[in-house]
């Protein structure tokens, strides 16, 4: 596995200076001072973001960069003396990963979409945010620390995570508990290997998944909208199932930060709130975890999370789904059980009564 | 305030209430309503027909506190344009979002209390636009008053379902339900002072 760029040489020890060049670094400090720009643009916040969002991140083309300019103040509010300023994220490319029969006949949702459109409220909880606030968050170097029911307890690089087993390209549909799809070619390894490689004890029966909590660079924390850090899990036969997935990039590419760099979870017949983004700990316990979504509102989330057309979020329906990139009159498709990955996943859930562990 | 500058000010509000249109209208010809074009066109819709809602609330107040009896003249135009946007965010809602499937949406109008509440609104704008004309003024009287009046409950039913379709921050809705609290608020305290100056009389 090697990362390409022209900025970092030794794909296995990079340093973040190297990940993002002096100048662009030094630009980065210069938009902090464009905080009162961002406010006038945040009054004017009626005037959704989306589109803007769309068009700041999604106008590169191949190997190129993302040019993401602020349309928000960080909290840190310096005087206005820049002029406004713009980031430049390079994209990096990810070689020697295998392609999977995964989704193959599937037809892709645009790197655009993907990567603008996204729900991850340490970035805020707009859809556009995170590809906006995203932009100072340092995905490595990067640690993740292995604990509770293993033989093997300890902390790991990110890098020594992706050698654990070969990266391999899965394309997988993404199905959110809001109701919309993506299709999406992620590139991770399967988190069967990390499981097989930490060597459960007799007592793990679940895995908790932690994410990054730092309010300096991930501006949604600092207010109480979800109890930080997220946390979701998985049974371990779940976590055992070969479709569920550590993804560390996706169309070819290194994961942008507000897809969850640099590791999430995918495991494609749960809703989408089950991925927890850029881990910082992978946990394996004995008992339930009591995951976020579940606590901030257990009548309406489940541990389990499974796609499921026949039982509606009491406030709007999953029977159908809008795919995203469709375009305004493409209208909606049929939801599938277990977001159409029944025959995978389904045997796990024999005798589950599947409407009270929603 | 005569008849000519009201109308200016009419002209105004006309140009002002079809901005947000012809936005939206703009973005879809340049394909750039983002990665989820129903739900932007459909946000955008119920946003501004809740906004100028808020803004036909205000004018009786704006009336107590400044005594301009003229902005009075003003409220069935952004009435009306308040029912327009109602009307373009159901459309959305019905055609864009559901096309057409009125069994799909049957259930999820009786399924979901959030959608019920917005229905339940969008029905109660419905007789409020049809007497909004002079002649159903005069016809209807003093009961025309009363009618009207309905207007409240559609504007607590409308951030109400503002407020359920949040997932979690419910920071946005809750300026809106401010918003509306203090334009109540205004009202109530008029009403008071003026009962006191008759009780005095």
């Amino acid at each position: 596995m090697i990362i390409t760029s022209k900025t970092a040489t030794n794909p296995s020890n990079i340093k973040p200076s190297e990940i993002t060049p002096r100048t662009l670094f030094e630009d980065r400090r210069a938009l902090m001072k464009t905080a009162s720009i961002g406010l006038v643009a945040g009054a004017a916040g009626i005037w959704s973001t989306q589109s803007k969002a769309a068009q700041i991140a999604g106008g590169a083309t191949e190997g190129a960069g993302r040019l993401v300019g602020r349309a928000n103040a960080p909290a840190v509010a310096v005087k206005a003396t820049a002029k406004p300023s713009s980031v430049y994220i390079p994209r990096q490319k990810i070689t020697g990963y295998t392609k999977t029969a995964y989704g193959a006949d599937e037809k892709l949702t645009k790197y655009q979409d993907i990567t603008t459109y996204n729900n991850y409220y340490e970035f805020g909880t707009g859809k556009a945010d995170p590809a906006i606030e995203a932009v100072l968050f340092k995905p490595r170097p990067w640690t993740i620390s292995i604990e509770g029911e293993v033989k093997k307890a300890k902390t790991i690089s990110i890098e020594d995570l992706m050698k654990i087993a070969p990266l391999e390209e899965r394309i997988y549909r993404h199905r959110c508990v809001e109701a919309w799809s993506m299709v999406i070619p992620w590139i991770g390894l399967p988190l069967s290997n990390l499981v097989k490689w930490a060597e459960p004890t007799g007592n793990a029966k679940f895995i908790e998944f932690i994410s990054a909590n730092d309010p300096a660079t991930m501006p949604g924390v600092r207010s109480p909208i979800l109890d930080w850090p997220y946390t979701e899990g998985l049974r371990l036969d779940e976590a055992m199932n070969p479709l569920a997935l550590l993804a560390v990039g996706l169309y070819g590419e290194v994961l942008p930060n507000q897809n969850g760099a640099p590791v999430r979870l995918v495991t494609p017949w749960k809703y989408g709130f089950k991925g927890a983004k850029a881990i910082v700990k992978i946990r394996f316990v004995e008992k339930m975890p009591l995951t976020t979504w579940v606590k901030s509102g257990p009548n309406e989330y489940g541990f389990y999370a499974n796609v499921n057309p026949n039982v509606d979020h009491p406030r709007w329906t999953q029977s159908s789904e809008k795919p995203i990139g469709a375009g305004l009159f493409a209208g909606r498709i049929k939801t599938k059980m277990f977001n159409g990955y029944a025959d995978q996943v389904g045997q796990m859930y024999a005798g589950l009564d599947l409407k009270k562990n929603f | 305030m005569n008849k000519q500058k009201i109308n200016l000010v009419k002209v105004a509000i006309w140009l002002l209430a079809l901005t947000p249109l012809a936005r939206l209208v703009w973005l879809g010809f340049n394909d750039d309503l983002g990665a989820n074009p129903v739900e932007f066109v459909e946000r955008s819709t119920g946003l501004w027909a809740l906004v100028i809602l808020l803004v036909t609330l205000s004018l009786t107040p704006v009336r107590l506190i400044t005594r301009q009896v003229w902005v009075i003249q003003l409220r069935r135009l952004t009435g009306l344009f308040m029912f327009f946007y109602a009307c373009l965010h159901i459309t959305t809602y019905v055609w864009l979002d559901f096309g057409f499937v009125w069994a799909d949406i049957v259930k999820d109008i009786a399924k979901h209390p959030r959608i019920l509440v917005g229905f339940g609104a969008f029905l109660l704008a419905i007789p409020l636009a049809a007497t909004s004309n002079s002649y159903m003024i005069k016809r209807l009287k003093t009961n025309w008053k009363k009618l009207h009046q309905v207007v409240y409950l559609l504007a607590i039913l409308a951030v109400v379902h503002f407020l359920w379709l949040v997932k979690k921050d419910v920071t946005e809705p809750l300026y809106y339900a401010a918003a509306l609290a203090l334009l109540f608020g205004i009202r109530l305290y008029y009403q008071y002072k003026s009962s006191k100056k008759s009780q005095l009389a």
